[in-house]
């Protein structure tokens, strides 16, 4: 059966094929997950508040988890935003070189963040089997290393592709949406660390 | 900045029907087995997902039939009481998890991308990747059903009867799982969607002119983002508890039972609209359509849409009321609850004046629409009463509450959604569906419904709890109980006669054309069934009812490439043009990737380690799906 009739009205040849920021389809799949995801950690949070009160100390048994670690992890990752936005402006500047070198600053970074999460986990002096307070700072250290870890993991294919193959406006606007997440990592971080490290010492 | 400033109006007139043969090219799939397995069109997926949830509803409704068997007569032996928690477990399961949910946004998968105006869905191996897993979460659960280690702590699974003390072996392992599948593929379908309707609409769709279904589930997608999380969670702390020794339920170790029913409630009553606002979208499809008229108070029924989804999320402790929390608390919760009535009475409002002022057509469609008004209307005065503490606590877990919500889940879900199967069936597959089978479903429907929910009013207020296998006689129940079980029959004749409808129609029904119905929105500018490019050009837009404007001709772009699977993407609010956008094209690896969750969540029933082991193959695997390819390359990227 013939289908409607199309009549041609203009054209839209001469417009670009990439782009950055909300201009892009990719950051709005970014923006997606980062709200699934930021309403995952306030509601970890909240499950932290809710469960304050069922207990008479807080922690209930033991200290709150050592600072040096954790606070180590949250330098590093506050300085680690000066390379992303870096990133950032070489990605939008299409500046190929500044590009590679920010994330391989990015990966390394990253590395050492992995290697004081894990230290991180040492020191958080409750286990997540003695209580429910246990639990939930276990949970919430837990649900963020797979955010760190993610992104770390997917900045190593982004940053070999930027040495092998050619790099078009697409790539580039993948390493600004790359960045972007990783503010959201940082910045959730931010609130968590505030959460179980500086909670319980306010508290207590 | 208006249109003509990012479009080259010199253009050479043309005007034709059909795609050229490059476009067709471009975005057919391989032929065969292997393009079933790596198609990403997103009318191919919608399709499956559809039938898939459409036979989730069936077994489902099969389990129901079962129960309702049991309980025809007092002290029947049909089945013990460790079976039938199984049966109501996974009854509410399959329809909430497996059914309901997936199903509306199964039809927005298909039918969106069309409504604005675009080529695919946006991210369409997400979409894949989405089925998928839906589909093998779905298979998980009914095979463990079936080798009896189904749920058995109901669909809401709520602690302590679903800890390890109670619920023992790995049956609710399973049901938390089941919950993980399915929120991974509706929130991915929520970001799909999301990113569909607010970069890809067509030239001149600005968010006024946008039709209603889609804002339905604009807000639905925002809602299923803010909710979803919330199960994800709490079935995880839930699992973790089971399997791992923490204790966020444990009382003993400062957990509480209760964090579980505010967490599972605060995605539990958003849920519910989650359902039911892309009804509202449906219904206002069809009432727009048949009413031959543009729906009454659009500016109206769209602000309804988005209070319903912000009120939605400051109801769910009404779930609660029973649980004695403070006296402020629940009468915030009663105010709330009634004051959600508010926009949906607009809304019905809205289409009764559209009706009323319009050249009403009755076919089959706005027949459940009309069974839609009533039986929801019913839901909904039950609905206010339950938002009344006192009232709450009589019948709380009682066959009023049953009573009440199949009246605002059949009513306010499943009657527009078999209008929408009746409205879009010629759409999707070409052919239309019979009408006097259709009459008979509806009918059949309507009246097998109510006989079997109307007296579980009265069963309830008479004091029946529901969940339980069997009751003694003499105490009133027995015939009311019999009706019930008969009206259940008389609506499995109805889902019946709809099957051998959709099956004969396949075969030999009338041939649809683009637009049967002379429907006003974009989906039908195009052929029956949609080829894979879905328009030969990228249409433009200039009003809310697009086909019903004066001109012969759909107005159209060109300039989108056609030997590359390519889009247009547009501005949020206004639709402006901003740039083209190649898409990605079929692929083995959202199967791959699959493959890969089931193995991990399946593994992590067994093995805690599964969860960190699970994540190396899905890695491999995810890293081979986002691997770039030539398809989704900037051409025009050359540094300026």
């Amino acid at each position: 059966m013939m289908s409607r009739r199309i009549d041609i009205v203009g054209d839209v040849s001469h417009l670009k094929d990439y782009g950055f920021g909300p201009t892009a389809l990719g950051w709005w799949g970014g923006l997606g997950f980062m709200l699934i995801e930021g309403m995952a950690f306030v509601l970890a949070i909240g499950t932290y508040l809710y469960l304050m009160p069922f207990e008479q100390h807080w922690p209930p048994a033991g200290p709150p988890p050592d600072l040096r670690y954790g606070t180590a992890f949250t330098i590093v990752m506050l300085l680690s935003l000066i390379p992303n936005q870096f990133a950032i402006r070489a990605a939008q500047k299409q500046d190929l070189r500044g590009v590679r070198i920010t994330l391989l600053i990015m990966i390394a970074i990253g590395i050492v963040l992995l290697v004081l999460r894990g230290f991180e986990y040492t020191t958080l002096n409750e286990r997540w089997d003695t209580n429910a307070y246990g639990s939930i700072l276990w949970a919430i250290v837990f649900i963020h290393t797979i955010h760190l870890a993610t992104d770390v993991y997917d900045t190593c294919p982004l940053a070999l592709l930027t040495f092998t193959r050619d790099v078009d406006g697409r790539k580039f606007s993948d390493v600004e949406d790359n960045a972007s997440y990783w503010y959201f990592v940082a910045g959730s971080w931010l609130v968590l660390y505030g959460l179980i490290y500086w909670m319980p010492r306010i508290v207590s | 900045m208006s249109i003509e400033q990012t479009v080259n109006a010199n253009v050479k007139p043309q005007t034709f029907s059909d795609g050229s043969p490059m476009l067709a090219s471009t975005w057919s799939d391989a032929p065969g087995f292997w393009g079933w397995l790596t198609t990403i069109d997103h009318k191919r997926i919608g399709k499956r997902y559809i039938a898939t949830a459409f036979v989730f509803f069936v077994l489902g409704g099969l389990l129901a039939l079962a129960m309702r068997t049991q309980l025809i007569k007092p002290e029947n032996g049909l089945m013990g009481p460790d079976r039938y928690n199984q049966l109501f477990s996974m009854h509410g399961t399959s329809m909430m998890f497996l059914f309901a949910v997936p199903i509306m946004e199964a039809v927005a998968v298909y039918i969106v991308p069309l409504m604005v105006g675009t080529r695919n869905i946006a991210f369409p191996r997400l979409n894949a990747f989405s089925y998928w897993v839906y589909l093998f979460g779905g298979v998980m659960i009914w095979i463990a059903f079936a080798m009896n280690v189904g749920p058995e702590a109901g669909w809401f699974s709520y602690v302590p009867l679903a800890s390890s003390d109670f619920s023992p072996g790995k049956r609710t392992d399973f049901w938390a799982q089941m919950i993980t599948f399915t929120e991974v593929s509706a929130l991915a379908i929520a970001v799909e969607l999301v990113a569909t309707i607010l970069k890809t609409r067509a030239p001149g769709m600005t968010l006024a002119r946008m039709p209603l279904f889609v804002w339905s589930m604009l807000v639905t997608s925002f809602m299923v983002i803010f909710a979803m999380p919330a199960v994800m969670l709490s079935s995880s702390f839930l699992i973790a508890d089971r399997l791992v020794g923490t204790h966020f339920y444990n009382a003993a170790e400062g957990g509480d039972a209760l964090l579980w029913q505010h967490l599972f409630w605060f995605f539990g009553h958003p849920e519910v609209y989650i359902i039911f606002l892309p009804a509202l979208g449906m219904v206002s499809s069809i009432v727009e359509t048949f009413s031959r008229r543009p729906i009454f108070a659009r500016t109206a029924m769209t602000l309804a849409l988005i209070a319903t989804g912000f009120f939605a999320f400051g109801l769910w402790v009404h779930h609660m009321f029973a649980t004695g929390l403070p006296a402020l608390g629940n009468s915030f919760y009663t105010a709330a609850s009634m004051v959600i009535a508010i926009p949906s009475g607009v809304q019905i409002f809205a289409w009764i004046a559209t009706i009323g002022s319009g050249r009403p057509y009755f076919a089959t469609p706005l027949l459940f629409v009309f069974g839609f008004f009533a039986i929801f209307v019913l839901g909904g005065l039950t609905g206010v009463m339950l938002a009344s503490v006192p009232l709450d606590l009589q019948v709380h877990d009682t066959y009023f509450v049953v009573a009440h919500f199949h009246y605002v889940l059949i009513g306010g879900a499943v009657f527009p959604l078999f209008g929408a199967f009746y409205y879009w069936f010629p759409k999707f597959t070409g052919r239309m569906l019979d009408e006097t089978l259709g009459k008979w479903n509806f009918w059949l429907f309507f009246v097998g419904f109510n006989v079997t929910f109307f007296p579980m009013h009265y069963l309830g207020l008479i004091g029946m709890p529901r969940r339980v296998y069997t009751y003694p006689t003499g105490l009133g129940w027995d015939i009311w109980n019999l009706i019930a079980t008969l009206g259940g029959y008389v609506i499995g004749v109805s889902v019946l006669i709809f099957i051998v409808n959709v099956v004969r129609s396949l075969r030999n029904g009338a041939l649809a054309g683009d637009n049967p119905w002379h429907a006003p929105s974009l989906e039908w500018a195009t052929s029956s069934p949609p080829p894979s490019y879905n328009f030969a050009a990228i249409p433009c837009v200039e009003s809310a009812v697009p086909l019903w404007s004066s001109r012969e001709e759909l107005p159209a772009l060109s300039g989108v490439r056609e030997d590359r699977r390519e889009i247009l993407l547009t501005r949020a609010t206004d639709a402006e043009p901003q740039i083209t956008w190649g898409m990605p094209a079929p692929s083995i690896w959202p199967l791959v990737s699959s493959f890969a969750v089931t193995l991990l969540f399946i593994w992590s029933i067994f093995d805690s380690w599964g969860v960190i082991w699970g994540t190396l193959p899905l890695a491999v695997a995810l890293t081979g799906w986002f691997w770039p390819r030539k398809d989704d390359r900037g051409l025009k990227s050359e540094k300026e």
